[in-house]
């Protein structure tokens, strides 16, 4: 009984590591374009959210950016999409962003952000406060530094996030 | 008349990569709009009406306000993302209005998304007329 137990906790240990990405650090390489551009209308989103593909889509398509037209010139768009690219995350740990027909991929679409949020009732999703799952700093206090630790979370209603 | 262009073009350029004062850049616009209607003034009134005017292009952000709230000197929130978004006035933040190349990019984003289309060089100078001296 116990070694079944031993083993299936040594078996599941590396993947509770992959999946706690409580740090989500601005990688260094960032362009001063990818704040200038990007963080200006929303969070500096970490680029291993998405993976290459689907951060091609997204900057292939900045004139129909959900609902805005985030155009940039050729050469900022260029080395904003060559930083995602570069920091991106894995397919095959994340999922496909997959999004509505005719809108780019979502990070909030991912398999792995839905996993790690399902515990995430309906109420604070659509509360007035966080206004899109996008919205990380609605709950994740400190996500603008990059760190998504779960006592840092505090819901839209104020109550602390308890596992 | 080569000369000219040519004078035309490097102040220009010079402008465009250097920093300004609000008001320099008030004076431009004021400058492009007189040359469209002669006699043009400036009008902060005008601008606090278009400020408030709810343009409809966008259902989710009508008006400047949407984002920017009643007082452009109090910060702001994106209506969509719910971004935290900086005092617009000058008096309430130092760096507004400095940056030429910066001021044209969020008037034309910001302009195509509220008003439907890309705003005249007079209602930018009655806007930052209107940001500058208040109501």
């Amino acid at each position: 009984m116990k070694t079944p137990r031993l083993l299936l906790a040594a078996m599941l240990l590396p993947l509770s590591f992959a999946a706690h990405a409580d740090k989500l650090r601005l990688p260094a390489d960032a362009p001063p374009a990818f704040q200038a551009e990007c963080a200006s209308c929303h969070l500096a989103f970490p680029p291993q959210l998405l993976a290459a593909d689907d951060w091609r889509r997204v900057m292939a398509s900045l004139d129909k950016h959900y609902g805005d037209n985030a155009s940039l010139d050729e050469k900022t768009r260029r080395a904003i999409e060559d930083f995602l690219v570069r920091n991106a995350g894995s397919v095959r740990k994340l999922g496909a962003g997959k999004a509505a027909t005719g809108e780019p991929p979502r990070l909030t679409a991912t398999a792995w952000f839905r996993r790690k949020h399902h515990e995430v009732p309906p109420t604070d999703w659509t509360h007035a406060k966080v206004k899109s799952p996008a919205n990380c700093v609605a709950c994740h206090t400190r996500a603008e530094e990059g760190s998504y630790r779960e006592r840092e979370i505090v819901m839209p209603d104020g109550r602390r996030w308890e596992d | 008349m080569k000369h000219a262009t040519l004078a035309i073009l490097a102040t220009l350029c010079a402008a465009a990569a250097q920093a300004a004062t609000p008001a320099e850049l008030l004076d431009g616009y004021r400058a492009e709009a007189a040359r469209q209607s002669a006699g043009f003034q400036p009008s902060a009134q005008r601008g606090a009406e278009f400020f408030q005017h709810r343009f409809g292009a966008s259902a989710k952000m009508p008006s400047c306000a949407s984002c920017h709230t009643d007082n452009p000197a109090q910060p702001g929130r994106h209506v969509v993302t719910d971004k935290a978004i900086k005092p617009l006035a000058p008096a309430a933040n130092a760096g507004r209005f400095t940056d030429p190349a910066k001021v044209e990019k969020w008037f034309r984003r910001n302009c195509t998304e509220v008003v439907g289309r890309e705003c005249s060089a007079a209602e930018k100078a009655d806007f930052v007329a209107f940001l500058l001296g208040g109501r």
